[in-house]
């Protein structure tokens, strides 16, 4: 019965996360045109992976009480990239994809040494790295163009058995190998105890440098997944500084929905995977229900807003003044 | 208001900024270091013509610094600059074609719509105690929402006023713009403002410690909340300048500034988590970002290579003063 309850406490918010996409996805499937057919879950889902890739990259280092504002460039740098060395026999792509991969890494990497040994402001440190990101991005591909091994593209985002999203798939299979053995190893527990006391958490001997490192690798490996994904949607590759800082935008987002606490230590990666699935569903109603598309940044950014404000209601539980200062 | 003259006063023994600091030295050695490669690479570089041109591109960036820096101090930040320049910028244009009182008020409007925006974040962060940077990362997305209805997704038609032109290109005095003029003014009033007032040895307070601001008697909510508001029209007022510059207004016009008004406060010497930093830094900041960024470009080095160089640039002068004490 404890362990129960203790674990309820401790996933409250992410089930409160799984209980809005639920909400708002039956909405979504009642109300569409078409609906509640393979078809509208396959491409809902296509379009709501990349945002979860994103969000639990972002989660996973908000969680130690940083914060990532390089996601959206790092996506966009993978994108590129993809573009240029995704292709060919199968073999080659399998290079291609590792490549992909370790490029978000040492993007995450370069993020995480300046962030712990250069002892940098995250903020300031991921928004110049995001420009640097951008920058290689933008050097590989001037223009938009390239390609991507359209068969592994297609079976990427394809249907499994004919009713399962291969997307989704992907998904799980990513949180399977990356977050689940994260978060139960000592690091992942010390990433935890780093985000809701750093020295504390030093003082008792936990591996914290290494933590927020892994945590910066981490997201930096999962927007490269993204980038991976976004280059099997579009079948080119495209340097916009507007869609890779709206991933960015969209990643902080989903966190917020998906219960994560923007002061660390709290919240989980699979609560921001529903919170970025709960975000794209609600940004797809307007559709739905047939407004003009022109509505749909203000809309988003509306919720955004709203969220954020949510966790403003914390304050009707503050007692004495002096909580308000950190 | 003869109860907050008091702690005021005490504010005024604060650590202040006699003599220079070593960041803001630092800054100033960047600066003479970038013209001496700029004077070797081209010899137009130290012509009167060409600094006085930098120095009123520079001056956009510094109306728009300005707030930022204020913010910074507080401790907090502010990311919805790149909208709320381009919302100032498109308002005050929008505001031109309501006949010649619209001509007439288009720059308030344009300032009144920064100081809107401004106002939400002040109110959220301030009373509501969420985190600035998500505030405003969402204020930013809800402006950039705004402007896309507004505009139909594309640049609006609506050129900027004869006044915004003014502002921004034309010669009150023979040989210097007016923007460097307007920056001169704005530099003047906020070192007034920020070392001779309460208000501004208050946002000093709150940067190094907003529990003990609080306690000594400041109204720290108010003050974030102003301050923000200040910030929000100070970007819109470079929006205003920037549309006058470029006589209309465009879509994303604002994006290129975010990262070099943040970049130009902390290499001035501001510190990132507040409480420590004067406007001569920068000052010097904006200078030296805008040196850089015009070396880059007449050396002909592309977009990529300039955003990449830009942010190594700037990651490199963090680590070497900007970084904070080790835990």
């Amino acid at each position: 019965m404890r362990d129960w309850r203790y674990w309820f406490a401790e996933n409250k918010n992410t089930l409160m996360a799984v209980f809005l996409f639920l909400f708002m996805f039956v909405i979504y499937a009642s109300n569409h045109p078409a609906g509640f057919t393979a078809n509208v879950v396959q491409t809902s889902a296509n379009k709501a992976t990349l945002l979860a890739f994103v969000a639990m990259a972002q989660a996973i280092v908000i969680i130690t009480a940083g914060i990532d504002l390089s996601v959206g460039m790092i996506l966009t740098l993978a994108n590129c990239l993809a573009s240029w060395i995704v292709v060919g026999s199968m073999g080659e792509t399998f290079l291609g994809i590792v490549g992909v991969l370790l490029a978000g890494s040492l993007c995450g990497a370069l993020n995480g040494l300046i962030v712990i040994f250069g002892r940098l402001q995250p903020i300031v440190t991921t928004i110049a790295t995001g420009a640097m990101f951008y920058g290689i991005a933008l050097f590989l591909r001037p223009y938009p163009g390239g390609g991507v091994n359209e068969d592994l593209a297609d079976a990427m985002t394809g249907k499994l058995f004919g009713v399962f999203p291969a997307s989704f798939a992907a998904l799980i299979a990513v949180i399977l190998v990356v977050w689940v053995p994260y978060s139960r190893s000592v690091l992942g527990r010390a990433a935890y105890a780093a985000g809701s006391a750093e020295q504390a958490a030093y003082m008792s001997g936990m591996p914290v440098r290494m933590a927020k490192f892994t945590a910066y690798v981490l997201s930096g490996l999962l927007s490269a997944v993204g980038g991976l994904y976004l280059t099997f949607f579009s079948y080119t590759g495209e340097a916009a500084y507007a869609s890779g800082s709206t991933y960015t935008l969209f990643s902080i987002a989903a966190v917020v929905l998906g219960g994560v606490s923007l002061m660390g230590g709290r919240g989980s990666a699979i609560g921001a995977v529903f919170g970025a699935l709960a975000f794209r569903t609600i940004g797809d109603l307007l559709f739905v229900f047939d407004f003009d598309p022109l509505w749909q940044p203000l809309f988003q950014g509306v919720i955004l807003l709203l969220a954020v404000s949510i966790s403003a209601l914390g304050l009707l539980r503050v007692r004495n003044k002096l909580d308000w200062f950190p | 208001m003869t109860s907050s003259t008091t702690p005021g006063d005490r504010m005024r023994r604060f650590p202040k900024i006699k003599g220079v600091e070593p960041a803001v030295l630092i800054a100033f050695g960047c600066i003479l270091l970038l013209l001496v490669v700029g004077a070797i690479y081209s010899r137009n570089f130290l012509s009167a013509t060409y600094l006085l041109q930098q120095l009123k591109v520079a001056s956009f960036l510094g109306v728009i610094a300005t707030g930022t820096m204020m913010v910074i101090l507080l401790g907090q930040i502010d990311l919805s600059v790149p909208w709320v320049v381009t919302a100032g910028a498109m308002m005050a244009c929008a505001a031109a074609s309501f006949g010649p009182v619209g001509v007439a008020l288009a720059v308030p409007v344009g300032i009144l719509c920064g100081a809107l925006i401004g106002l939400v974040n002040g109110f959220a962060t301030a009373y509501l105690r969420i985190p600035s940077m998500i505030v405003t990362l969402a204020t930013n997305a809800v402006t950039q929402g705004l402007m896309v209805v507004y505009t139909g997704g594309f640049s609006p038609q609506d050129s900027a006023t004869p006044a915004m032109r003014w502002l921004a290109t034309g010669e009150a005095i023979p040989v210097v713009p007016n923007g460097v003029l307007v920056w001169a003014l704005i530099a003047v009033a906020t070192v007034f403002l920020l070392n001779r007032t309460t208000f501004g040895r208050s946002i000093y307070a709150i940067g190094n410690r907003e529990r003990a601001a609080f306690l000594s008697g400041i109204n720290t909510r108010r003050i974030v909340m102003l301050t923000f508001v200040l910030a929000g029209a100070l970007s819109a007022f470079g929006g205003v300048l920037l549309a006058g510059y470029a006589s209309k207004a465009a879509q994303s016009m604002g994006d290129a500034y975010l990262l070099p008004a943040i970049a130009a406060v902390v290499l001035g010497g501001t510190h990132v988590l507040g409480g420590r930093g004067s406007y001569l830094g920068t000052v010097a900041g904006v200078v030296l970002i805008t040196l850089l960024q015009s070396i880059l470009s007449v050396m002909q080095i592309e977009e990529a290579g300039r955003q990449l160089i830009f942010g190594v640039v700037i990651v490199a002068m963090l680590l070497l003063y900007g970084r904070q004490k080790s835990a």
